[in-house]
C-alpha cells in the first residue's frame, strides 16, 4: 500500500515553509519503509496529481489557518481537511483541496488523508522558520511517525 | 445606479490578486487591479552567489517554478557573456516547452473552462448526441458514446454526493452561460482526459529536470545532466525514447482535443471577440535558442504598436539593446517608494522599498509595480507572441492560427478576421495556438538533441568564472504567461541587485507614471456584467490572461471567507 508524505509551502516566507522543512528533517532523521514516498510539493497545485494518485494514505504537512494560537500544532483527518473552494482569480488558489477534489472526481483519490498543520507565527520574507515554529519540529515529526506506525509502515530513527 | 464590485479571494495574511470594478448601466466603467502581497523576494538573493540564485528564485512562484530558474541562469550568463553548449540549449528548450504545454492545458481545462462550461447542465445532455458532435469535430479517441455516458454517470454520482469539489463555486445557470448541454458534457469529458494527459508533460519536465516541481539540473553555464550513450544513471538514449512516447500522446491531445475545444467555445461565444481587448501594444521575446550565443531562435519575438502587425519590430537576440533599454518600472500607484522620488526606474537601478498606504482609488493601491516599454504599458502573453509570430512570418504560428480560425469560422458560420484575436476569447485562442507551436518546438529540440549526441557531442556545461568589479545581465524567457525578465547586478562575484519583472506585473499593473491604464484594467472597461453578485464576466476576462502573481502562499485555510463584495455607490 502506497503511502505519500507531502510537505507543502513556500520556504521563502519563513513559517509558510514548515511543510517542506519538515519532510527534509523527516528524511534526515528517519529511515522510511520502501512503500513510503516523501514529496516536497513546494507551492504547486495540479503538478501534484501524479504523485498523489493511487496513494492509499496521504499525510500532508502544511502551515494552516485554523484560528488557533500561533505555533499550535494540529492534526486534521478526513472530512476535517477542508474541501471547499473559492472563486479563483489565479492558479495560486488551486491548492491541495482542489487537487484532492479533482482526484475524487477522476478516480484514484487517497483512501485516507491526514493533515499535520502548524499555525504560523511569521510569514516574513526569510528562509528560516521563526524560533517558536522551529521549536515545534520535533512535535510535528512525532505526529508523522505516530501516523506511520498506526498504518503499519513505521519509520526507524537513524542512528 | 452605479455599483462597486470587489473580488478578493484572500484576506488578512495571504495575498494575491484583488480586482475592483465600478459597474454602471450594466457595464464596467472603471477597474482597479491590485496585487495584495509584498513581493520582496529580490532581497533574499542579495549578497548570495549568482550560481545559487536560480534555486532560490524558482521558489518565488508555485505555478511557474521552472521559468524563474531559467530566466535567472540566463541573467547571470548574460552578465558573464557565457556561452551555453548546444546540448544544454536543447535540454533547456525541451523543459520549457513541456512546462508551457502543461501550463496551457491546465489553465484552459482546470482554471478557466468552468467560466464558459456549465457542469450541471451536462447532466441534461444526451450522451449519444454529445459523442456525435465531438466525433464530427475531430477524431480524438476519447469522444465515444461510451465515454460520454460514463462521464455523465460519474458526474451524477459526484454531484449527488454533494461533493462538487472543484466545481463548488461555478456559476451554474448564469445568464452568460450559453453552451448546449451536449457541448458542456463534451467539455467535462475532456476536462477529465486533460487531467490524465497533463501528467505526460509533467513527466517530461521531471525526466529532464531530474525532479519536479522544482527542477534540479540547471546550472549557470548549461545543465548538470551528463549525457551518456551507455550509462544508466544519466541522460541516456533510452530515456530520450521514453520522452518521445510521452510527447506523442501530448501532440494528439493538443491537436485533436485542446485546440478543437477552444475553437468550439470561441464559436459559441463569438460575442466575446468584441470584449476585453484592452492594451493592444504587444510585447514578446524570442525563445528556444538554437546556437550557443543566443542569437538564433525557434520562436520570434518583438513589439507591435496599436494592434497593427505592420508596425512589428523584432528583438533579435538576448543582447538586443532594443529590449534592455526599453523597460522601466513606475511605483506612482504602487506601495513602494523610490529614493529619487517620482519617475520610473530601469530594473538594473530598481528598488524594492515598501511604502504601504491603504487601498486608495486615486493613489497607491497595489503591491505590483507598473512596467512600461518605452514609457507605455504593453500586453504580454501568448496573444502577443502569436501576433509577433504572424508579423514575423513564423510558419508554425501561421499554420496553427489558420487552422484555429478555420475551425471557429466553420462552426460559427462566419469568417472571423484576425482582429477578433484582440479580445478575451482571442487570448484563449492564441494560447491554444501557442501550445501547438511549442509542441512542434519540443519535437524539433528532441530531434536536434538526438542528432547532436549522435555526432559525438556530449558537452552540457561551460564553467562560469566571475571577475572582480561590477557586471550586469538580463535573462529573458517567453514564459507561458509572457515576457519574463530577470535583471541582475553582480559585484565581485556576489549579487548586488536583483529584479524580476514577471509577466503578471506587465498585465496586472496599476496605472503608471502618466496614468496610462495597464492590460487587466483596460480590458475590463465596457465588459458587460449581468449580475453584480455573480460577476462571471469579470472573471472571464481576468482569467483569459492566466493570472499568476509571483507570490505563492499556500496556507491551508479552514476559515471560509466571502469572496465577492458588492456595494451601491
Amino acid at each position: 500500500m502506497r503511502v505519500v508524505i507531502l510537505g507543502i509551502g513556500n520556504i521563502l516566507m519563513s513559517d509558510e515553509g514548515i511543510g517542506v522543512h519538515a519532510v527534509e528533517a523527516l528524511q534526515q532523521r528517519f529511515l522510511l519503509p520502501d512503500n513510503v514516498e516523501v514529496v516536497d510539493g513546494g507551492t504547486t497545485g495540479m503538478e501534484l496529481l501524479p504523485d498523489l494518485q493511487g496513494a492509499h494514505d496521504l499525510i500532508v504537512i502544511d502551515a494552516v489557518r485554523v484560528g488557533a494560537a500561533p505555533g499550535s500544532v494540529v492534526r486534521l483527518e478526513g472530512e476535517e481537511v477542508p474541501a471547499f473552494f473559492k472563486t479563483k482569480l489565479s492558479p495560486h488558489q488551486v491548492g491541495l483541496c482542489d487537487v484532492l477534489a479533482a482526484l475524487r472526481f477522476s478516480g484514484g483519490a487517497p483512501e485516507r488523508v491526514v493533515l499535520i498543520g502548524v499555525q504560523p507565527v511569521s510569514l516574513e520574507m526569510a528562509m528560516e522558520l521563526s524560533p517558536d515554529v522551529a521549536a515545534k519540529m520535533d512535535r510535528v515529526l512525532e505526529l508523522v511517525t505516530e501516523e506511520l506506525a498506526a498504518i503499519g509502515s513505521p519509520a526507524r530513527a537513524r542512528v | 445606479m452605479a455599483t462597486r464590485i470587489t473580488i478578493d479571494p484572500i484576506t488578512r495574511i495571504e495575498g494575491h490578486l484583488r480586482v475592483d470594478v465600478n459597474v454602471e448601466n450594466g457595464k464596467v466603467n472603471r477597474a482597479w487591479s491590485s496585487g495584495q502581497m509584498w513581493r520582496g523576494i529580490e532581497q533574499i538573493v542579495l549578497g548570495r552567489d549568482p550560481r545559487d540564485a536560480w534555486t532560490i528564485v524558482q521558489r518565488i512562484c508555485g505555478v511557474c517554478t521552472t521559468v524563474h530558474a531559467m530566466a535567472s541562469v540566463r541573467s547571470v550568463e548574460d552578465a558573464l557573456k557565457l556561452e551555453v553548449p548546444l546540448n544544454a540549449q536543447y535540454i533547456r528548450n525541451m523543459i520549457m516547452n513541456a512546462h508551457s504545454i502543461h501550463d496551457h492545458i491546465v489553465h484552459f481545462y482546470h482554471l478557466s473552462a468552468l467560466d464558459w462550461v456549465d457542469v450541471v447542465s451536462a447532466l441534461k445532455a444526451d450522451p449519444a448526441k454529445a459523442a456525435q458532435l465531438a466525433e464530427s469535430l475531430s477524431d480524438w479517441e476519447g469522444n465515444s458514446r461510451h465515454v460520454m455516458a460514463d462521464v455523465q454517470n460519474r458526474l451524477k454520482t459526484f454531484v449527488g454526493s454533494g461533493q462538487l469539489g472543484v466545481f463548488t463555486n461555478g456559476y451554474w445557470g448564469h445568464p452568460a452561460m450559453k453552451l448546449p448541454p451536449e457541448v458542456n458534457l463534451m467539455a467535462v469529458a475532456h476536462y477529465l482526459q486533460a487531467l490524465e494527459v497533463q501528467r505526460y508533460a509533467n513527466k517530461i519536465v521531471a525526466t529532464l529536470g531530474s525532479k519536479t516541481p522544482h527542477i534540479q539540473n540547471l546550472a549557470v553555464g548549461g545543465v548538470s545532466n551528463p549525457i551518456s550513450t551507455d550509462s544508466q544513471s544519466v541522460l541516456t538514449v533510452e530515456r530520450l525514447l521514453l520522452i518521445k512516447e510521452m510527447m506523442d500522446k501530448l501532440g494528439s491531445f493538443i491537436r485533436n482535443c485542446y485546440q478543437v475545444d477552444v475553437a468550439a467555445v470561441g464559436a459559441f461565444y463569438s460575442d466575446w471577440t468584441a470584449i476585453g481587448a484592452g492594451v493592444t501594444d504587444y510585447l514578446s521575446v524570442p525563445d528556444m535558442p538554437i546556437d550557443t550565443k543566443c542569437t538564433k531562435f525557434m520562436t520570434p519575438g518583438g513589439f507591435i504598436k496599436g494592434g497593427d502587425l505592420s508596425t512589428y519590430k523584432p528583438i533579435t537576440s538576448y543582447a538586443d539593446s532594443y529590449f534592455r533599454d526599453g523597460v522601466a518600472e513606475s511605483v506612482k500607484h504602487s506601495w513602494y517608494k523610490y529614493s529619487a522620488g517620482a519617475g520610473a526606474l530601469h530594473p538594473w537601478k530598481g528598488e524594492t522599498t515598501p511604502a504601504y498606504t491603504d487601498f486608495q482609488d486615486d493613489g497607491k493601491y497595489s503591491w505590483v509595480k507598473s512596467p512600461t516599454f518605452y514609457g507605455k504599458p504593453a500586453q504580454v502573453g501568448p496573444l502577443a507572441n502569436v501576433l509577433c509570430g504572424v508579423a514575423a512570418g513564423h510558419q508554425p504560428t501561421i499554420s496553427h492560427l489558420n487552422r484555429m480560425i478555420d475551425t471557429v469560422s466553420q462552426l460559427s458560420g462566419t469568417k472571423l478576421p484576425i482582429s477578433a484575436l484582440h479580445s478575451t476569447i482571442g487570448r484563449h485562442a492564441a494560447r491554444a495556438v501557442r501550445c501547438g507551436v511549442v509542441y512542434e518546438s519540443l519535437q524539433a529540440n528532441w530531434q536536434a538533441l538526438m542528432e547532436n549526441i549522435a555526432k559525438g557531442d556530449v558537452a552540457t556545461f561551460n564553467k562560469p568564472v566571475f571577475p572582480k568589479g561590477e557586471i550586469m545581465g538580463v535573462g529573458l524567457h517567453e514564459a507561458p504567461r509572457g515576457v519574463l525578465s530577470h535583471w541582475s547586478v553582480i559585484k565581485d562575484g556576489k549579487i548586488a541587485n536583483y529584479q524580476a519583472v514577471v509577466p503578471t506585473t506587465w498585465l496586472a499593473a496599476p496605472r503608471g507614471e502618466d496614468e496610462a491604464v495597464g492590460p487587466y484594467e483596460a480590458s475590463l472597461l465596457n465588459t458587460p456584467v449581468a449580475d453584480p453578485e455573480r460577476p462571471l464576466e469579470v472573471l472571464r476576462t481576468v482569467h483569459s490572461f492566466d493570472p499568476c502573481l509571483a507570490c505563492a502562499v499556500h496556507l491551508t485555510d479552514k476559515e471560509n471567507k466571502t469572496v465577492v463584495q458588492v456595494k451601491a455607490l
